[in-house]
């Protein structure tokens, strides 16, 4: 095969993986936070084994997330090098950044915070779990700053030798595209941190053991569920959608498996795109919609996809959609539960409402995979540049290394994180199963 | 300013030396400091809280890199492609050995991911110094710019060469035993009786292997690559370095026969450092020195644009001084021994 593909391949699956785990502590960071200062505030010794509790998954996680994060740091240059050569001197500036300003920090909190505990006392330990969250946003704000320039290029001039190199630092580093997108996807991590609080909280109230603490994982966990929840979608996925409408609005027609251009078009909410016959086929859609949520006006006109020449078109269109309406449709979902949640939960009736503690229990998976399928979209959409409208990705694979070597390392990761991902969940179950033995009895200062 | 950021990416490249070099070498001695289970669990504790933070400087080296020389990074990181991706790999088991074995009480797991931990810490020595070895015996550039090594050919250091020959396996071999004697001292600091005892033993048995290698790798250079001496003849003050070389090996064995296990740590760290500035010394002002000279990266050729690093030498000295506030909140915290009969 081709090394430019198997690239690509190793890329997506090793990024897609790695993602799993930030997505979880940068959601988890902020609630712990919450339950640190519950505990001092109200004086409810509970609130602080709650926060040692999810500590301890935190902990786990970012392991995970360190581990697989430092593959992902490398690949620029081992499999992406005439990528690199071409943008490092502008997008090394943010991962430069992320590791003197982000890693540091949440490297050295996260020990502060897992085993200092006794050490620090609480008001320190508060402060070490603040550190925390902040070097895990901070962490976020790098990385999205740099995928930003990817998708929206700004602050650079071409250079003699054909690479790029930094202009201006103030426009890479608070590009419009990096705020939207991140404002998105902490708000999508927030939602997979707050359906997890939430679901293990049902699951103890609901197997009657240590629902007490179940009860607490609920509140907080529904709660922030839902701001998250809304905010997914308003303001944050709209200024997103209208980002791309304005900047990229090939990806636009093809999210939306619109081939013609149209006024007032519609808003499909299902159908498969049929890429021979160029068009959606068994189309259930709102007329109109499209193009009122895009231009605010209900007969503005979108432009389709045979408007554009091929090679300007993402290579997966089908793919690019259904990723898409994936991500759309499990936002509508996750703003129902949570909006019944919070309605029980405000009546005092959700502890006993089993059907609904059922489905947040059952729930947790879900804002992984939105979160997976937003980046599908993201990333899909990108193509086929790999710098929007300034480097194609089939340019950007390491020259010399050949498809041979690169098969050899995607097949040796996908064993490596195959295991990784069975010795996670075995973990995980485990610090579930102790989780409810532990909490409510004197605690031993648990580590190495 | 490319000198700047030279010096930089090398003050990085040794902090990360030094620090991950301890728990690095920690694992390479785990079984012979840790005989049991107990003294195991020791072992791991000492280095626990910090390891990880003492592997962040090489993420933030590699992205200082990147940063300042992407030039570098590309054809670097692209031609050392296997191995590159090997020690990924060695990262995440000993990463995995680490956290992973207090997690069930259970021997067959504990010893598992003990012996996990020690293998991968002794490949990672072995690869980070057959790494430098191929920076400093040069790599197949060509015109392009770019490069592909094999893991090995002929193990000879001239023609189409691989990963491996002789000379970088001998580097290889130094930078195993350097970081063993340096783990050994880290381990005596912070641990008591007899454990700190074996720990004693074990770097001043070390210490003899580690002076004849040090001097065969030396000589070593001189051979495969005799213009690292121009510097040094341009410029004397350099020959400080090996001056330093030799004085702290010597300081590492003082101190240790003295029981004095700070100093001893110090002088180790020091020789590490040393070393290193040793070979980046004579590479300069080539950052990745080509088998043709006429293909080799230099600062010039592969820096950044100036705009780009001025803006970081604004950031980077705020950011370091930041992260050095960290750390050394964070050792103190954690500071003195390690007791051996802490619950785990
Ligand atoms: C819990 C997860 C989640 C949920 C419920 C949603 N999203 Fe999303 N979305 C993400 C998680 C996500 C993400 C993974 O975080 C992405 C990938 C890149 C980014 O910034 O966020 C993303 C990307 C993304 C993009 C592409 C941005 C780009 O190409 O850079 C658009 C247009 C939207 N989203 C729009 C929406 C809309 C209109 C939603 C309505 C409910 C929505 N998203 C729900
Ligand atoms: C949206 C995309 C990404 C986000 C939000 C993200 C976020 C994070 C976060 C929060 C961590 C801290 C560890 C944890 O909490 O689990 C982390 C770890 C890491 N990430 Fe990612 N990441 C993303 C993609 C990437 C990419 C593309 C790279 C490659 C450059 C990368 C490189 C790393 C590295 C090297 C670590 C380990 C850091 C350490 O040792 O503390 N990440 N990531
Ligand atoms: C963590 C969330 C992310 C996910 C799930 C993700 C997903 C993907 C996917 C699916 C592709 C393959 C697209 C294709 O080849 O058709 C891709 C490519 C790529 N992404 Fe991302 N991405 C993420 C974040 C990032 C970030 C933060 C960066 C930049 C720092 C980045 C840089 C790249 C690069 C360099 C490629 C390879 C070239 C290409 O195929 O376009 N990604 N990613």
């Amino acid at each position: 095969m081709e090394a430019n593909l198997l690239d690509r391949i190793q890329f997506t699956f090793t990024i897609t993986f790695h993602y799993l785990f930030p997505m979880l502590t940068m959601g988890l960071a902020p609630l712990i936070v919450i339950f640190k200062t519950l505990a001092i505030w109200k004086k409810d010794e509970r609130w602080n084994e709650v926060a040692r509790f999810w500590g301890k998954i935190f902990g786990i996680t970012f392991l995970f997330g360190v581990v697989t994060g430092i593959p992902m740091e490398f690949q620029f240059g081992t499999n992406w090098a005439a990528f690199s050569k071409f943008a490092g001197g502008v997008i090394g500036q943010t991962l430069a950044m992320e590791g003197t300003f982000a890693f540091f920090l949440e490297s050295a909190f996260v020990g502060l915070f897992l085993f200092g505990e006794k050490r620090l006392g609480q008001t320190l330990h508060w402060v070490a779990a603040f550190l925390l969250f902040l070097g895990t946003w901070l962490s976020g704000w790098f990385i999205i700053a740099t995928n930003a320039w990817m998708q929206h290029p700004v602050g650079y001039e071409s250079a003699p030798d054909g690479s790029v190199q930094l202009t201006s630092f103030w426009s890479l580093v608070l590009n419009k595209w990096a705020i939207f997108e991140y404002m998105h996807n902490m708000g999508g991590a927030v939602v997979v941190g707050s359906f997890a609080v939430s679901a293990l909280g049902a699951f103890y109230v609901l197997s009657k053991r240590k629902a007490e603490y179940g009860k607490l994982f609920l509140k907080v966990g529904v709660v922030a569920g839902l701001i998250a929840s809304i905010w997914m979608l308003f303001p944050s996925g709209d200024l997103q959608g209208r980002m791309i409408a304005a900047h990229q609005p090939v990806t636009l027609a093809a999210m939306e498996g619109l081939f013609d251009t149209r006024e007032g078009a519609p808003l499909v909410l299902i159908g498969q795109p049929d890429m021979e016959k160029k068009r959606l086929d068994n189309a259930i859609h709102i007329p109109n919609m499209l193009s009122f949520i895009t231009y605010q006006s209900w007969s503005a006109q979108v432009r389709g996809l045979n408007e554009f020449p091929p090679d300007q078109h993402p290579d997966n269109i089908p793919l690019l959609y259904y990723s898409f309406h994936i991500m759309v449709g499990l936002g509508t979902i996750f703003i129902g539960i949570m909006v019944l949640s919070a309605f029980w939960l405000w009546r005092g009736r959700l502890f006993d409402t089993n059907w609904l503690l059922w489905i947040l229990m059952l729930s947790f998976p879900l804002p992984f995979i939105a979160n997976t399928v937003g980046w599908m979209v993201a990333e899909l959409g990108r193509q086929p540049w790999l710098v929007y409208g300034l480097f194609r990705t089939e340019h950007g694979h390491s020259p010399m290394v050949s498809g041979g070597n690169v098969l050899f390392t995607l097949l040796g990761f996908l064993g490596m994180y195959t295991i990784l991902a069975l010795l996670y969940i075995f973990l995980i179950l485990r610090r579930i199963e102790h989780g409810a033995e532990e909490m409510g009895v004197e605690t031993v200062e648990e580590g190495y | 300013m490319g000198t700047v950021w030279f010096m930089i990416v090398a003050f990085m490249l040794v902090c990360y030396v030094i620090l991950d070099g301890f728990d690095i070498g920690a694992g390479i001695i785990h079984f012979f400091v840790g005989r049991d289970e107990r003294e195991r669990a020791t072992v791991i504790r000492s280095i626990g809280p910090v390891w990880d933070g003492n592997e962040v400087w090489l993420l933030a080296t590699g992205g200082t890199l990147y940063f300042a020389f992407p030039q570098l990074y590309a054809a670097g990181f692209s031609g050392f492609y296997l191995p590159l991706i090997m020690v990924l790999w060695l990262l995440i088991l000993r990463a995995a050995g680490i956290e992973l074995r207090h997690q069930l009480d259970n021997p067959l797991w504990t010893s598992f991911w003990d012996f996990v931990f020690s293998m991968a810490s002794i490949l990672l020595a072995i690869f980070f110094g057959a790494a430098l070895g191929n920076v400093i015996r040069g790599v197949p550039l060509d015109a392009t710019g770019y490069f592909f090594e094999p893991l090995f050919t002929d193990w000879s250091t001239t023609g189409t060469t691989g990963i491996l020959d002789w000379f970088t396996v001998l580097s290889g071999v130094v930078a195993f035993v350097a970081l063993a004697v340096h783990g050994a001292s880290y381990l005596a600091l912070k641990t008591e009786g007899e454990m700190n005892e074996r720990a004693r033993r074990v770097a001043s048995t070390g210490w003899y292997v580690l002076a004849v290698v040090t001097i065969l790798s030396l000589a070593a250079v001189m051979y495969v690559r005799p213009q690292i001496l121009d510097n040094y003849y341009a410029l004397p003050i350099g020959w400080l370095i090996p001056f330093l070389v030799v004085a702290s090996l010597g300081a590492v064995k003082y101190f240790n026969g003295k029981g004095n296990d700070k100093f001893a740590f110090t002088s180790s760290s020091v020789y590490l450092a040393m070393m290193l500035g040793g070979a980046v010394y004579g590479l300069y002002p080539d950052v990745l020195p080509a088998l043709d000279p006429a293909h080799s990266l230099t600062i010039e050729n592969s820096k950044a644009g100036a705009y780009g690093l001025g803006v970081g030498l604004i950031w980077w000295p705020i950011g370091i001084i930041i992260a050095l506030g960290y750390f050394t909140f964070l050792f103190r915290t954690f500071k003195g021994k390690v007791a051996t009969d802490d619950p785990h």
